[in-house]
């Protein structure tokens, strides 16, 4: 496969009263053609600092990064009428319609005026095109930015949280425009909180905590890396579940806990053989099901950002940003 | 061309300029409908009037003459004690020429009004200007249009174009029929004469040198705006410029007795431009000579030394706001 988008060692660094914060550390990522590639990362992380970068918005301290197979930012304008984006929350001029908006977008680059009854139309906002776009809502406005990333038909579209502001049917549609144009040969980057919609909808995943990368690959292999090898139990009820607990670890299982009304065995592999176990004592067991790892929980892993009880975790603050230097304000 | 002509659209659709032209062609329709209104035509039915005027006035001051000498005559220590010392009217004391009705007299007013029309339309196009790139920057419009168009100097030189070259556009069609206004009153309401070839080419160029003003004030609104990335910021810096030379550094250049403080006021400059010279004289300065005895000295402001100090100003704001918007990140 091509590789559509390349960053490799990319780093940007921000000086100020308060010290050096490095927002990229030699952050990598490769998208491949065709892929709807999802870039996840917690708040700070540098996912829009990564997408700003690549889009020519802010000057990189290091690194390579190239679009489509050239070089950017040097070859940006050769290759910028074939990426569409929308970066961060969509942004218009309030007193234009969205027809206004996007004509003009067509004007500036050069794309036919038809495109824009055509991409109103697709995501949905035909019917309020004259509409000034101050009168939109939050899922108007987002639904009117991707209209502007689509305007072109672009080959890569980067799209930083698409579905922000939108109704449950505005994120199915979305999702099933992501597919869609997948499908037309169209390689699409989603910068998204919403990871059940990122594992529904993504081939791949490149994962960035502290400027980053903590994870790279398909959603299937990822996933695969953090599989989970416990196991859900309950027993009839009236068992005293402290004591099977007991009678699992006398027998082996490395990790029992217990949780509320039903025990979690890690470390198991087979989990028949707590079945057998607890049989041997006529406990007999009413549920056994292996806790399925979801990209949830890997991200809160990778990124060590799960919350925990009595804690405030502040927004720099994840796995990587201990080093000093490294994610918050450092020297 | 295609951003070119994207740019002039914008332009033109922005209601908040359509708005401040309509204010501006307002002023500038009350300012000639008072010009119409406060002046007649002169021809010798007038004359005659303003002489029996002028006669009736003399007589009536004579008769009182003649009464306050009597009332000396009877009490002269109320006079001072000199009968012969008071004032006795004569007949060019009441020159039928200060009972003529006001006429427009075209070659004598109409640079007034041509510095008018500069002042009103410059104060605009420093407002559209600061307006037209500010409200871009704030509302997000700059970063979608560099997302489409990655080439910073040339999207915001564009932006300078389009937006001069309208005003320039605008300010000529005015200045035109500012013109033709104009000699309209002056052939209802006063005096065409002394319009030979020279005077004509002497109020073509004043009326250059207002489209110049008007372009130099546009573009420094522009670039001021495009430097802050914020209307606020060129009508902040117009503010402080006004509170900070033309009150608070004028005000104490006076007292502090400096020669020719005035040359800090803005307006000086102006009228320096517009009517080719101003001449600033130093009442605490003396230029002694045997036949005049002591003159204040004078300093004399031409229209090149006023061109040479826009000039310097739009190097420096148009080239600090191409400077900043090339080195700057767009966060």
């Amino acid at each position: 496969m091509t590789a559509v988008l390349e960053i490799a060692g990319l780093q940007k660094t921000y000086r100020s009263r308060k010290g050096i914060r490095r927002a990229l550390d030699g952050f990598d990522m490769v998208v491949e053609a065709g892929q709807v590639h999802g870039f996840l990362g917690p708040n700070g992380s540098g996912k829009t600092t990564t997408l700003r970068t690549l889009l020519g918005l802010i000057k990189p301290n290091g690194g390579r990064m190239a679009v489509l197979g050239r070089a950017v930012p040097e070859h940006l304008p050769e290759v910028a009428g074939l990426v569409g984006a929308i970066v961060e929350s969509p942004q218009f001029f309030g007193n234009f319609t969205a027809k206004d908006t996007l004509s003009l977008l067509a004007d500036a680059g050069g794309v036919d005026q038809r495109r824009v009854y055509a991409v109103l139309e697709l995501v949905g906002l035909r019917d309020r095109a004259t509409d000034r776009v101050k009168t939109y809502s939050l899922g108007m406005k987002q639904r009117l930015a991707v209209a502007s990333a689509l305007l072109k038909e672009p080959m890569l579209l980067i799209l930083d949280e698409p579905a922000n502001g939108l109704d449950p049917g505005g994120i199915r549609e979305m999702r099933t425009l992501m597919r869609n144009l997948s499908e037309s040969g169209m390689t699409v980057v989603l910068s998204s909180h919403i990871l059940g919609e990122v594992q529904l909808i993504c081939d791949s995943v490149t994962i960035i905590a502290a400027g980053r990368r903590v994870a790279a690959g398909s959603v299937a292999d990822v996933l695969a890396q953090h599989r989970s090898t416990s196991t859900r139990v309950r027993v009839e009820p009236g068992i005293d579940l402290p004591a099977v607990a007991e009678v699992l670890r006398a027998a082996g299982a490395p990790q029992v806990t217990l949780e509320g009304d039903h025990l979690i065995v890690a470390g198991v592999d087979r989990p028949a053989w707590i079945t057998w176990v607890l049989s041997q004592r006529e406990v007999w067991v009413s549920e056994l099901s292996p806790i399925t790892v979801d990209l949830e929980s890997v991200f809160l892993e990778l990124t060590g950002t799960a919350p925990v009880d009595g804690e405030h975790r502040q927004v720099d603050q994840t796995a990587l940003a201990t080093a000093p230097g490294r994610g918050g304000w450092g020297q | 061309m295609s951003l070119y002509r994207a740019e002039t659209r914008r332009l033109v659709k922005r209601r908040f300029a359509r708005w401040l032209l309509i204010g501006g062609l307002l002023v500038l329709t009350a300012v000639a409908l008072g010009t119409a209104f406060t002046n007649r035509q002169v021809g010798p039915e007038q004359i005659a009037e303003a002489k029996a005027t002028a006669e009736a006035n003399y007589q009536e001051n004579l008769r009182y003459a003649e009464q306050e000498r009597q009332r000396c005559e009877q009490d002269p220590s109320q006079y001072g004690g000199d009968c012969a010392q008071l004032w006795t009217p004569t007949r060019e004391d009441f020159s039928y020429t200060q009972f003529m009705p006001s006429t427009f007299d075209f070659k004598e007013k109409f640079r007034d009004m041509i510095t008018t029309l500069a002042a009103i339309l410059g104060l605009a196009a420093f407002v559209v200007g600061a307006s037209y790139v500010g409200a871009e920057w704030t509302s997000g419009g700059m970063m979608n249009l560099l997302l489409w168009r990655p080439q910073r100097l040339r999207v915001l030189g564009t932006k300078l174009a389009a937006f001069l070259v309208t005003l320039g556009g605008l300010a000529v069609v005015l200045s035109a029929v500012w013109t033709g206004i104009f000699v309209l009153i002056a052939n209802l309401r006063g005096s065409m004469s002394g319009m030979t070839a020279g005077a004509w080419q002497s109020t073509v160029l004043t009326e250059l040198r207002a489209v110049v003003l008007i372009l130099v004030a546009g573009a420094l609104g522009f670039g001021l705006a495009a430097l802050g990335r914020h209307t606020a910021l060129a009508l902040g810096a117009a503010v402080g410029v006004i509170i900070v030379f033309q009150f608070g550094l004028v005000t104490v250049l006076s007292m502090a007795q400096v020669p020719y403080a005035e040359a800090w006021l803005l307006p000086i400059w102006v009228m320096a431009w517009m009517n080719k010279e101003i001449k600033l004289q130093n009442y605490n300065g003396c230029d002694f000579s045997a036949t005049a005895g002591c003159q204040p000295p004078e300093l004399t402001l031409t229209w090149p030394m006023a061109g040479g100090l826009m000039a310097v100003a739009l190097v420096l704001v148009v080239g600090a706001a191409m400077w900043t918007m090339r080195s700057r990140d767009i966060t």
